[in-house]
């Protein structure tokens, strides 16, 4: 009778150390996996100051300065400046902008740092709706020294400077 | 003068909602307790009182919609007069306090059903679940009247139009899948109170079980749905083609997912061996809490994304307590009353129970590291430790192995016995579709593809190893039968249920597998004339053109699709669509759908000189995804219909049985 019951009391703690191996194995590969694939957020002027990694997969961001997005007239390649109103970052991106991509608003770029100080991004991210800037890039802009008002208000007069350049140009598509 | 009191009727209409909560919850309870029937009898009038009253209020929300009344805050935020019908009815859900009024319907409806098929169970356990389901829509009709009220007003100063709804919302997607997923989510309720009320009453045998499985299984239906419906709806509307990005909102729908179909696979053991009770319960805790959680991440503000309508954090901070509160007190409830419960039962390592212990066990795993991923960085993000995000290589890194080791035992587990099942039965029966799922599912890639790709082998002889021992199955249970239809007939359908649900994984994986391998992507610069050549495909832009649409314009691109040299043509024609009211753009992609590819046209940007960018892709197996989805939940819901469950639902007759309950009244009231 005692004996039955050390070998259950045995076999439970077998059991039981076998979970408890199998749990740290399957929590060590999962921190592992988590700890290889984060992407950190930087903004312009921590990238200035040499604080971002180089040729690792990085978030930034900030706002679109104007007058800086260039299109290559041959390809889809684009380049533009990400900016923090202190430091800028250079961005070359291939491919297709989201909709709401617009000069001197928030975007988050994610890609990597080239040695040459610009970044190689192969996702720009800009937002949902007309509302919305990016977390990490109103953060980034409030370190920066601007208030949430300030930037608020930049956005919107270069909003409408975009709109008021665009209605001048001859628009393309009449409705 | 009632039209334009329709607001004012919503609001009260939902007080007095609450009110009946309040009351469905603490008398039923305190009266099963107390053993006192009379009080347990509060509990199914109230139930479908709350439904009515939560209904009128979501009527009349649905009415100043309709209405264009834009003296409602939520109606001017949200809608527009220009809006199609359709559109404003559906942009009900399309705002956090509208939707979560619809949570809140769905909440009350999922309990007046439950209060309605529930006329076998003890009375007991009635009183107990409706009451507990009482608690939870208190809780969620306070949220609403204390942070999100949908029918507040503007008024002296009401705006002459509305807003608009976010064009990206303005689509069947949207019209179909939150209800779909709500449904889902909400349904988990009823098996939570299931579970809680069996802690509460101390009883949990098979016949309780046999009462949780439908109510599982249609909750686990409408989330698959939910889920599926989702995963298209990005596909085709957020214009590059992604069908699942990893994104914390999805992963909070994929949460309560995971641990649903750990607790339909454990219930199955509960029902038939009486055994993982305890984890039964645990899971049915799991899966309702994490569907809260999801309810927190996406309403809460902490995730910017297109379904995080508001940022407020007061509203937050109330799921938030919401959350804890259910949470905590639900697993105090099941650490104090576990014990009771729980019953040991023998198994072999080789038998159904202790694969399908396998399968809750990788289940958990998953759920473990998708939670892990999704909540990290917002816990980094709040203890101010850095701002950070987890991408899809993470999620993939982990989740396709644990899919595939979970696979290897899925192949098996409709084979084996319960208790024990002798390996050489096993071998005997699987030996054929394991070598024939190796050889077949390296072999096809190779055969109909240009490229073998070792992903896409794996994947189908994943989905090989699952179909096959299945087909085995079915010759090894009609072969006795005099002809095939008789054997098959003779089949239940929760069988068929199982087949049906598994066959929808194979799928699944099948699409995932290919479409994530053999899609075929390019980004180019096009104007009227050129052409570009995608899989064998070759897309001519003939013309660019542009129309009005009803509250939107739009520059429209005109495609000839020509297969190799085939002499049939079709054209595609996707737009750019700018919507005059909230001066928002929007692309709306062109598909040409089909069951073993999609082709894909999206218009990217305007680059000036008369070009656009253009995003064209070949989409192979694209759909097997969802219509694996699809399956799944055809095999849940055919599963609900099976004949055990149906004995119980139909027993009486309804009015008969309010006759006897009546009488019974009379009788307790008597004595």
């Amino acid at each position: 009778m005692t004996l039955s019951l050390t070998q259950k009391r045995k076999q439970k703690l077998y059991v039981i150390l076998g979970l408890l191996v199998l749990a740290s194995i399957a929590v060590g590969l999962t921190l592992y996996a988590l700890r290889a694939n984060i992407n950190l957020f930087f903004s312009p002027i921590q990238i200035a100051a040499g604080e971002a990694p180089f040729e690792r997969q990085i978030r930034a961001g900030g706002m679109v300065k104007e007058g800086t997005v260039v299109r290559n007239p041959d390809s889809l390649d684009v380049e533009f400046y990400v900016t923090d109103y202190v430091d800028d970052l250079r961005v070359h991106y291939s491919g297709i902008l989201p909709d709401l991509f617009r000069e001197g608003q928030g975007v988050v770029v994610v890609g990597q740092l080239q040695h040459d100080g610009y970044l190689k991004a192969d996702q720009v991210l800009a937002r949902h709706d007309e509302n919305y800037m990016p977390p990490e890039v109103a953060q980034a802009l409030v370190d920066a020294g601007y208030k949430p008002e300030d930037f608020q208000q930049k956005a919107e007069a270069a909003a409408k400077r975009a709109e008021a350049s665009a209605s001048n140009g001859a628009s393309s598509s009449a409705y | 003068m009632l039209i334009r009191m329709i607001p004012e009727i919503g609001h009260f209409a939902l007080v007095i909602a609450l009110l009946m909560a309040i009351v469905q919850s603490v008398m039923p309870l305190a009266g099963a307790a107390t053993r006192r029937p009379l009080w347990m009898a509060y509990a199914r009038p109230m139930a479908a009182g709350q439904f009515l009253f939560v209904a009128i209020a979501y009527a009349c929300l649905t009415a100043s919609y309709m209405l264009d009344d834009f003296s409602v805050m939520n109606v001017a935020n949200n809608s527009n007069s220009m809006l199609p019908w359709y559109y404003k009815f559906s942009a009900v859900w399309g705002n956090h306090e509208g939707s979560v009024l619809l949570w809140s319907l769905m909440l009350a409806g999922w309990g007046y059903f439950a209060a309605r098929y529930s006329r076998e169970l003890p009375r007991d356990m009635v009183a107990r679940v409706l009451g507990v389901l009482g608690l939870v829509c208190v809780g969620f009709l306070l949220f609403i009247l204390v942070t999100s009220n949908p029918f507040e007003r503007i008024l002296p100063h009401m705006p002459a139009d509305g807003s608009d709804l976010n064009p990206l919302l303005q689509d069947i997607g949207l019209i179909l899948h939150p209800p779909m997923l709500y449904m889902g989510y909400v349904g988990f309720s009823v098996v939570f109170a299931f579970a809680i009320a069996a802690l509460l009453g101390g009883r949990l045998d098979a016949a309780w079980a046999r009462w949780a499985r439908p109510w599982t299984n249609l909750a686990w239906a409408f989330l698959t749905v939910g889920i599926a419906l989702g995963s298209w709806w990005a596909y085709y509307e957020l214009g590059w083609g992604g069908w699942w990005f990893w994104d914390p909102v999805e992963n909070a729908s994929l949460l309560p997912w995971l641990t649903g179909t750990a607790l339909m696979h454990s219930l199955a053991v509960t029902e038939k061996r009486g055994a993982f009770k305890s984890w039964t319960l645990l899971l049915a805790i799991s899966t309702f809490s994490l569907s809260l959680l999801g309810t927190f991440l996406v309403r809460s503000g902490v995730l910017t994304s297109v379904h995080a309508f508001a940022n407020d954090p007061s509203r937050g901070f109330f799921i938030l307590v919401l959350l804890g509160i259910t949470v905590g007190l639900s697993l105090l409830i099941f650490a104090l009353r576990a014990p009771r419960v729980s019953h040991k039962v023998g198994f072999t390592w080789l038998s159904r129970d202790a694969l399908l212990l396998i399968n809750n066990i990788m289940l958990v795993i998953m759920t473990v590291t998708v939670l892990m991923g999704t909540v990290y960085p917002l816990l980094l993000d709040a203890l101010d430790l850095g701002k950070i995000s987890v991408g899809p290589p993470y999620f993939n890194a982990l989740f396709v192995p644990l899919t595939l080791i979970m696979v290897v035992f899925m192949g098996m587990g409709p084979i084996s016995r319960w208790k024990d099942t002798s390996a050489s039965l096993l071998v005997q029966r699987l030996w054929v579709a394991a070598a024939v799922s190796v050889v077949l599912g390296a072999a096809l890639p190779l055969i109909f593809a240009e490229r073998w790709s070792a992903p896409v082998a794996i994947g189908l002889i994943a989905a090989l190893w699952i179909v096959l021992p299945m087909l085995r199955d079915l010759y090894d249970k009609t072969r006795h039968a005099s002809s095939i239809g008789a054997g098959l007939k003779k089949l239940s359908l929760a069988y068929w249920g199982m087949q049906l649900g598994h066959l929808g994984v194979a799928v699944t994986i099948v699409g995932i597998a290919v479409v994530s391998n053999y899609e075929i992507e390019r980004n180019v610069r096009m104007g009227p004339g050129s052409s570009v050549e995608v899989a064998g495909y070759t897309f001519t832009m003939t013309e660019l053109t542009s129309r009005r649409g009803a509250n939107f314009l739009a520059d429209r691109a005109v495609i000839e699709v020509q297969r190799g040299d085939r002499e049939r043509s079709f054209t595609m024609n996707p737009e750019k669509r700018l919507y005059i009211a909230t001066g928002m753009p929007m692309t709306q992609v062109a598909l040409r759908p089909g069951f073993f590819r999609d082709l894909y046209v999206a218009m990217g940007e305007d680059l000036g000189d008369g070009t656009w960018a253009m995003r064209v892709q070949y989409k192979p197996f694209v759909r097997w995804m969802w219509l694996g989805g699809l399956l799944m939940s055809i095999g849940g819901v055919l599963a609900v219909y099976d004949k055990r469950y149906r004995r119980m639902a139909t027993a009486p007759d309804p009015e008969e049985a309010a006759l006897q309950a009546a009488s019974g009244k009379g009788k307790e009231a008597a004595a």
